[in-house]
């Protein structure tokens, strides 16, 4: 087991000029969008003479590149940089915001397999009967209703409606967090539902075909037995890398998802900080996302050669 | 005689269709197998000869079922019996080892667990127990080194080692009955021999019965005691393996037994068999092989022809048989 994770090192190396691509990237096109900092933060009625002085207190007025070196000197420092619009330090609005995005990323992403792997399984099980039908529609659903739609549907159907869950917002004391955060991460679960379920469902069909899993039954083993010891982890292996890539499109989700539900996440962050040109901030975030998926890329791999066996990822010896 | 350990009789598999006839795979299929006997069950690709061994293991795939006919496992019936009564014959009173060892072991488990599984379930054994009895296991079937071969899983071991892993795992709770789909097929020659011999001599020190289907004659020869030679879901010859080899009774046998090379006589020429077997779809009226037989006569195409014995516990269904055989002898 031990010897298969050895590529971890060299992965995490190879993600340093990936993370310095991203810097690059994450830099210029922040650049490229039209408006200017210091008009948004003063406001439209600002005479020229106050833009001008903010802009040159803000060093906006310097070369792109050479913001861009001062920007790469800084972030090694550890520093992102001050936020235009907040005037504090970006690092300080993330270290706020991460938490929150990552805990509703987690409780979506455990919400999600709750809801797929029983129903994919009982897809599975028959395929072509109602029940597999009926998943099947579920599927279709949940892949045809927006993401913010849906959040709204579920404010008013479970926070309005029959108020069980509160409306919006983060909550005040770390216990009340999971209460706030289940309804955001509902919508998410749902959104991601439907291709956790068709990938999980057709490779469960695959082995249930298999001859393995014949072997299993003439060994007498059926049902819930069947399932845990020969189906399940099967089919879990190329699902893995199916939710290893979609955790990075729910990022992007996930920042609609925190607007809707007035969550104090990246997502509401980022979308400020967009419309108030307020770069450094637009950069933290960014970063942090592409980080973040490189990470999740490496922990798919980490997943899979642990449930894979046949899996080695090191080169060393199958090569 | 005794009552045999497994009786089939009239067994038709085949696939249900609306509105229409049903596809036969396999016809009225009767034999039976005493205990001890090593029997085996000849015929090429698509004779249903697995088709049977699974309808017996309850393994049929879906879509295919049993239409009508018999099993009797030990004077029970199993056709009809519920399924949660017949899973528990399967491991204990019968087993069965499939054609790809390849494929056929659960590629995420080491092999030890999937050796123990069984007799956990059905011995009542704790985990170190029947960890314990999955390496006894693996070491009779000569797995060298067992106790570190146990923790492998499929991938890091030979087809050979593997097609005895699949052995120990049917025998390790003690079967009566071992049901065999071409387990040696997918092994190179001289590793198929090791792995014959093993399986041979494991059956004969518990006492099981073995049903053998397989395409390949000197396999049979090797191993089975009795044999059965199926053609499109038909039996056309059985009796003991070596008056049957030494006389076959009906042109198919013959055929077979012509077209495989025979290394005592290595300067014969190998005949083939002209043809193609039909398409169970379509079934020609009469015995099936009558459009490839060379002895075939006008009786051979309207009606199938009953099976008789030719000789004391030696059958074969063909009308000509009498004239082909017993004509030429003379």
């Amino acid at each position: 087991m031990l010897h298969r994770l050895r590529f971890i090192p060299g992965r995490l190396v190879q993600s340093i000029p990936v993370a310095f691509g991203v810097t690059l990237i994450v830099f210029f096109m922040a650049r490229l969008l039209p408006g200017n900092a210091a008009l948004a933060i003063l406001g439209q009625q600002a005479n020229a003479a106050s833009v001008a002085a903010l802009s040159k207190q803000l060093g906006l007025n310097q070369p792109l590149w050479e913001q861009y070196f001062l920007f790469i000197g800084r972030l090694f420092q550890g520093n992102l940089g001050t936020s235009l619009t907040y005037q504090i330090p970006v690092s300080e609005l993330l270290s706020q915001a991460i938490p929150v995005t990552l805990s509703l990323l987690g409780l979506a992403l455990l919400l999600a397999l709750v809801i797929s792997v029983p129903l994919a399984a009982l897809a599975a099980f028959r395929p072509g009967s109602p029940r597999d039908l009926g998943v099947r529609a579920f599927t279709l659903l949940g892949q045809g209703m927006p993401q913010f739609w849906l959040g709204i549907m579920l404010i008013l159907l479970l926070a309005i409606g029959v108020p069980l869950f509160p409306v919006g917002g983060y909550g005040n004391s770390p216990a009340d967090h999971p209460y706030y955060l289940f309804l955001p991460s509902l919508t998410l679960a749902i959104a991601m539902c439907p291709t956790i379920i068709r990938s999980l469902r057709s490779s469960m069909i695959d082995v249930l075909g298999s001859d393995y899993v014949g072997t299993a039954r003439s060994k007498g083993s059926y049902g819930a037995a069947l399932f845990r010891g020969h189906v399940l982890r099967n089919a879990a292996i190329p699902t893995v890398s199916v939710i290893g890539v979609n955790l990075g499109f729910l990022v992007g989700g996930s920042l609609v998802i925190e607007k809707v539900f007035a969550l104090p996440g990246l997502g509401s962050i980022m979308i400020n900080a967009i419309f108030t040109r307020d770069f450094p901030t637009v950069q933290g975030v960014t970063l942090f996302v592409a980080l973040f998926v490189v990470v999740v890329g490496i922990l798919t791999d980490v997943v899979y050669t642990m449930l894979d066996p046949r899996v080695d990822l090191s080169g060393k010896e199958n090569a | 005689m005794a009552t045999p350990l497994l009786s089939v009789s009239s067994l038709t598999i085949g696939i249900r269709r609306k509105g229409q006839p049903d596809t036969v795979i396999v016809d009225s299929l009767s034999f039976d197998i005493q205990k001890g006997e090593r029997f085996g069950i000849v015929g090429e690709s698509g004779s249903g000869k697995s088709l049977t061994l699974r309808a017996i293991a309850d393994l049929l795939p879906k879509g295919v079922e049993v239409l009508s006919g018999s099993i009797r496992y030990d004077g029970a019936e199993l056709i009809g019996m519920p399924a949660a009564q017949r899973r528990k014959l399967m491991g204990p009173e019968i087993a069965m080892i499939f054609q790809e060892p390849m494929t056929a072991l659960n590629p995420v488990v080491r092999v030890g667990e999937q050796i123990a599984e069984g007799p956990r379930r059905y011995l009542g054994l704790s985990k170190q127990a029947a960890a314990e009895l999955a390496i006894e296991m693996m070491a009779k079937t000569g797995i060298p080194d067992p106790a570190r071969r146990a923790r492998a899983y499929p991938h890091e071991l030979s087809g050979g080692l593997r097609q005895r892993i699949m052995i120990a795992m049917a025998l390790s709770c003690g079967p009566k009955l071992l049901l065999c789909d071409e387990p040696t097929t997918a092994l190179d020659v001289t590793v198929q021999h090791q792995v014959l011999r093993v399986l041979e001599e494991l059956c004969a020190d518990s006492g099981a019965s073995l049903a053998f289907v397989t395409h390949d004659l000197a396999v049979v020869n090797q191993t089975c005691t009795d044999l059965a030679v199926m053609y499109a879901g038909h039996i056309v010859e059985s009796g003991r393996v070596a008056e049957v080899f030494s006389d076959p009774r009906h042109p198919y046998t013959k055929g077979l037994l012509d077209s495989a090379p025979d290394f005592d006589q290595p300067d014969r020429e190998l005949v083939s068999i002209p043809g193609f077997p039909p398409n169970l779809a379509a079934r020609p009226s009469g015995c099936p092989f009558a459009p490839r037989c060379q002895f075939a006569v006008e009786a051979c195409t309207t009606a199938m022809p009953p099976t008789d014995e030719v000789a004391p516990g030696h059958f074969a269904a063909c009308f000509e048989s009498a004239r082909i055989f017993e004509g030429a002898a003379a």
